[in-house]
């Protein structure tokens, strides 16, 4: 009989000097936040999950409302692509952002956070990797999705200054939304989080975003017209097509900025506190 | 001689009501084992959480190498490595990526990185495994990339909460030689264990944390040492030897006024302090007597005896423990 022994990888043999490495620069914020945004990109390229949330499903959601309800709602596909491709942009870029609610909470169910927060760096890091990392991923996000509607005939009379303006409006909406979810990935589990992408799902569906306010029973009206998804709609709709509202645009950085203040403040309270469970 | 590497002082800690730690005060010296023994909620994470900036404490000082943890948090976070109780590694990450992101976050200088994060993984035996996702190593593989990567800013301190909780024997041990090799190198290693076995095998000094206080502290011998030393155990054949061995022919032999008696196993067990000697005794006295004895054995006190004697049944008059001086090594 021959008894096999379990290969047991051999003891480190102990260093007899300290490394020569030792850390030179006593604080590196933007080197931390770097790093954190590439460990954020790492994670949503690794994983399946977050491709189709990032890809497919953005593109499914434009062709089901181009293709599938583009003719009953407004007899033909030709106009309604041109109201809606703003709608589903907006809704693409929010669920897109909600990922970071999950990746959050993964990380303090896990010791990660522990570690970082023993960390000699620049703190809120952490959080602005998932920022960082969500710009990204929904800026190429929109940009396929814009081919898409291209493809499938969206023609917007946006000049460049107007798709300039679309990408810097975007990406403060996608920062807000992003540190809005981080902020909820910092108060809810990691199953309950995942609840974050309907809010980002559902609610656009109450504004102008989809059909117009009017069409819309009563009692809807009030909540539709003065929702912050609404104006955001109307802005990225306005940028593309080249009749930009001031007063819209006012009302949605009003609340983006709104949203981002107290996420900021809220964000950095709340991870300074927390702990891993 | 070096100053201490941390010094806890009146350390109070509650979570609402319910104190936690209730005046706690602890000295660890310089590439000292310490470890922090206790049951669970006994405190010892708590402590970990402060000593490592997490939590700050309601009163108390902590200091690591002469810095506060409260009000000099970042030159404490840049002496201290934290592995915590849950190995925070990132699954989606290899290896050789979870080393070089805290290389990263330790600021090395930039070429530094890739080098410090081949040499770790070199010595820590992971080196084949280096490219592959954390999600397929093993719970002894990511507990060894976990240290890994506290050992990459090159901390002075390094703190481990329950390290082995989960670990097979074999990882156990292995791990254990990589902590006693760190400390040969000159780190200070806090660990907090409920294994009295890693507490013995592996600490310099050991601190019993029982209800939020510090129970005893010494070595593992000076602990052993407080629940009063060597018994000698006698067994017998049957209850009437049994008894007229402890009422008759034992009967003025020093300790017997302590014997425990175990109906059961038909044991007598009594403290000793000169075990052989007493041995010889007990057996003239039973031959002379014609009782029937079974067995003779000496028993040592186990950690075990520490622990279960502070921790569990602190109603019964255990020696009021003090504090056993340290001895200089």
């Amino acid at each position: 009989m021959t008894v096999q022994t379990p290969a047991a990888p051999a003891a480190p043999p102990p260093s007899t000097r300290r490394s020569p490495d030792r850390s030179t620069r006593r604080s590196a914020p933007l080197r931390d936040v770097a790093t954190m945004s590439r460990r954020e990109a790492r994670r949503s390229i690794r994983s399946v999950d977050g491709i189709i949330t990032a890809f497919a499903l953005p593109v499914m959601i434009m062709v089901v409302f181009v293709v599938i309800f583009g003719g009953a709602i407004s007899g033909g596909t030709g106009d309604y692509i041109d109201y809606v491709v703003p709608g589903v942009l907006v809704m693409c870029l929010g669920m897109n952002s909600a990922t970071a609610a999950t990746a959050v909470a993964q990380d303090m169910t896990s010791g990660t956070i522990d570690r970082f927060k023993t960390l000699p760096i620049f703190s809120p890091s952490a959080l602005w990797g998932h920022v960082v990392a969500s710009v990204v991923r929904n800026l190429a996000s929109a940009v396929l999705v814009v081919a898409v509607a291209l493809a499938l005939g969206f023609r917007p009379d946006a000049g460049p200054a107007g798709w300039l303006g679309f990408v810097a409006f975007a990406t403060f909406a996608i920062v807000t939304f992003t540190w809005v979810s981080a902020v909820l990935g910092l108060v809810m589990s990691v199953d309950s989080s995942q609840s974050v992408t309907m809010i980002f799902l559902f609610v656009p569906y109450l504004s102008s975003g989809f059909v117009p306010v009017e069409t819309m029973p009563d009692w809807l009206h009030g909540f539709a017209e003065n929702q912050p998804f609404t104006p955001i709609i109307e802005t990225v709709r306005g940028l593309l097509t080249g009749n930009l509202e001031t007063s819209t645009l006012l009302a949605a950085c009003a609340w983006l900025t709104g949203f981002l203040a107290v996420s900021l403040v809220a964000g950095s309270l709340l991870y300074r506190r927390r702990r891993a469970r | 001689m070096k100053p201490p590497m941390i010094e806890i002082h009146g350390l109070h800690q509650s979570y609402g009501r319910t104190p936690v730690l209730r005046g706690v005060d602890l000295t660890v010296r310089h590439g000292e084992i310490f470890a922090l023994l206790g049951p669970n909620g006994a405190g010892k994470t708590t402590c970990v959480n402060i000593l490592t900036t997490l939590l700050r404490p309601d009163a108390g000082t902590v200091t690591v190498a002469g810095a506060d943890v409260v009000r000099e948090a970042g030159t404490v976070r840049r002496r201290i490595a934290l592995t915590g109780q849950y190995a925070s590694v990132d699954e989606f990450s290899t290896g050789a990526e979870n080393l070089r992101m805290m290389a990263d976050l330790a600021h090395l200088p930039r070429r530094a990185v890739r080098h410090r994060a081949t040499e770790l993984l070199a010595r820590f035996g992971l080196t084949d495994a280096a490219q592959r996702k954390v999600a397929t190593y093993s719970g002894g593989m990511r507990r060894r990339l976990d240290l890994a990567i506290s050992l990459v800013g090159d901390p002075d301190v390094l703190v481990l909460d329950e390290p082995t909780t989960g670990l097979d024997p074999a990882s156990r041990s292995q791990l254990w030689e990589v902590v006693r090799g760190l400390a040969a190198d000159g780190t200070t290693v806090l660990l907090t264990t409920q294994y009295l076995e890693e507490a013995d095998r592996l600490a310099d000094t050991i601190a019993v944390l029982a209800d939020g206080r510090v129970a005893a502290l010494g070595s593992a011998a000076e602990l052993k040492a407080l629940v009063s030393g060597e018994h000698v155990r006698v067994t017998f054949d049957d209850a009437r030897s049994l008894a007229a061995a402890r009422d008759v022919a034992l009967a003025g032999l020093a300790g017997l006024d302590a014997a425990e008696t175990d109906h059961r196993s038909l044991a007598l067990t009594f403290p000793s302090t000169e075990p052989v000697r007493t041995i010889r005794d007990v057996l003239d006295r039973t031959d002379a007597g014609g009782l029937a004895v079974s067995g003779v054995s000496v028993v040592r006190p186990t950690l075990d005896d520490v622990f279960l004697a502070l921790t569990q049944h602190p109603a019964q008059p255990v020696q009021p423990v003090q504090p056993v001086q340290e001895t200089a090594r």
